[in-house]
């Protein structure tokens, strides 16, 4: 049940958005990860909250090898705040949804 | 799906807190009896089912089922029963007064009930050792099941012997050259079925009687230091470490010393599930137990919730 109002980035357009001039949450994810899943709808929530003030995107690491190698993700979920194109700060596990307004605070 | 357009009431008879195999037995058992619920959960159903690839000892399903699937089958079954789910983070439980149980939540608002089942599980214990939160997510990994992917042809090394540990790196062979196992002792604690996978698996292999002191690379896991009972130290390159050394309790909005919180803050409850505090269950890993497999966690779970009609029947 994806919202439409979670941006779906892949290796192509991947700079464009988090270079883009609002900040960027990216969740690193996977569907055959359990912890992902259950973080879908928490990422879902954030990304009607934050509409228009923070783009807040997920990037499948099976479809997409380039980006995830470039910022040495080897555990998912791992997300990442970008401001500017320059990663913020970064966050792995299934955490809750406060813990990822702090993340997404960090690039206020 | 969580239900989050769902009009919150300020009260209900039970409230049940976390919504694992524990929260959501207690789920169904709560909405079927059609008592007047809300269960409570930080994010989607699963708790730290969703960390299992393979679930291979749960009842009713002979050939097995992944750990997604099952959590899944459990959260169908109870909303077959108009469950009632909330997706809210509980910062603070407050039980001093009996007749009103009060939840605050992280959005700032509270909920009450007459009646609270405590669920909230429990959470991979980490080692506690220089480099491993500065390279989590980096080669540090407390899922094998999430992350094993991850490490195709790579040598990988798993911290701990109890079922998950050792499941988990029998699991990591399909993706890894080579798993190395370094635990404490000189035996393994997980049944003997999972031990026999293991020791007859020509990728892994063990480092007995050592502990990993410190975790050490640039950008990623490049080496673990280890040091033996006999006080030999040694060095082994890894590009992973998975950190699989049993739970810590999720208890940090609960009342302990109300709740008598016993080792590592753990719920004691009696056969009924019930804590100290009347009214008010636990069920599942935050117990105060031995056993914590899906399937009592499950059972409590009922257990739980029959309890909690007691108490609410008692009280009218």
């Amino acid at each position: 049940m994806a919202s439409d109002k979670v941006k779906q980035v892949n290796d192509a357009d991947f700079d464009s958005i988090v270079k883009s001039e609002q900040p960027t949450l990216v969740d690193f994810w996977a569907p055959w990860c359990g912890p992902c899943k259950a973080i879908g709808p928490v990422i879902e929530d954030l990304a009607a909250e934050y509409e228009g003030k923070v783009t807040i995107a997920k990037m499948n690491v099976d479809d997409n090898p380039v980006t995830p190698g470039k910022f040495g993700i080897r555990a998912i979920p791992t997300l990442i705040i970008f401001k500017d194109g320059e990663v913020v700060d970064q966050i792995t596990g299934s955490v809750g949804k406060s813990q990822l307004i702090d993340l997404i605070n960090k690039a206020g | 799906m969580t239900n989050k357009q769902m009009t919150i009431k300020d009260h209900y008879e039970l409230i049940i807190l976390g919504g694992g195999p524990a929260g959501l037995s207690a789920g169904l058992y709560a909405a079927r009896a059609r008592l007047d619920h809300l269960m409570i959960e930080k994010a989607a159903p699963g708790g730290q089912v969703l960390l299992t690839d393979w679930v291979d000892n749960y009842p009713g399903f002979p050939e097995g089922i992944s750990g997604f699937d099952l959590v899944e089958k459990m959260a169908e079954h109870a909303r077959r029963f108009d469950l009632n789910i909330l997706a809210a983070e509980v910062t603070r439980v407050d039980l001093s007064n009996e007749k009103r149980k009060i939840l605050h939540l992280a959005e700032g608002n509270t909920v009450s009930c007459d009646s609270l089942i405590i669920c909230t599980g429990a959470s991979a214990n980490t080692l506690n050792i220089p480099g491993e939160l500065e390279l989590r997510g980096k080669g540090v990994s407390y899922c094998g099941t999430c992350d094993a992917p991850f490490y195709r042809n790579m040598h990988v090394a798993v911290a701990g012997g109890g079922n998950t540990a050792i499941q988990e790196a029998v699991y990591l062979t399909k993706f890894a050259s080579r798993v190395t196992v370094i635990h404490r002792r000189d035996e393994l604690r997980a049944t003997k079925i999972i031990q026999e996978l293991a020791f007859a698996n020509e990728k892994i292999d063990f480092i007995w009687n050592s502990q990993i002191t410190s975790i050490e690379g640039e950008t990623g896991v490049e080496r673990l230091n280890l040091l033996a009972k006999d006080g030999s130290t040694s060095t082994l390159d890894v590009e992973g470490i998975f950190v699989l050394i049993g739970v810590t309790p999720n208890n940090t909005a609960l009342p302990l010393d109300l709740l008598k919180a016993g080792k590592g803050g753990f719920i004691p409850v009696d056969i009924e599930t019930r804590t100290t505090v009347p009214g008010v269950m636990a069920a599942g890993d935050i117990c105060d137990k031995d056993v914590r497999q899906i399937v009592n966690a499950a059972g409590e779970g009922a257990v739980a919730v029959l309890a909690a009609e007691n108490y609410i029947q008692g009280t009218k």
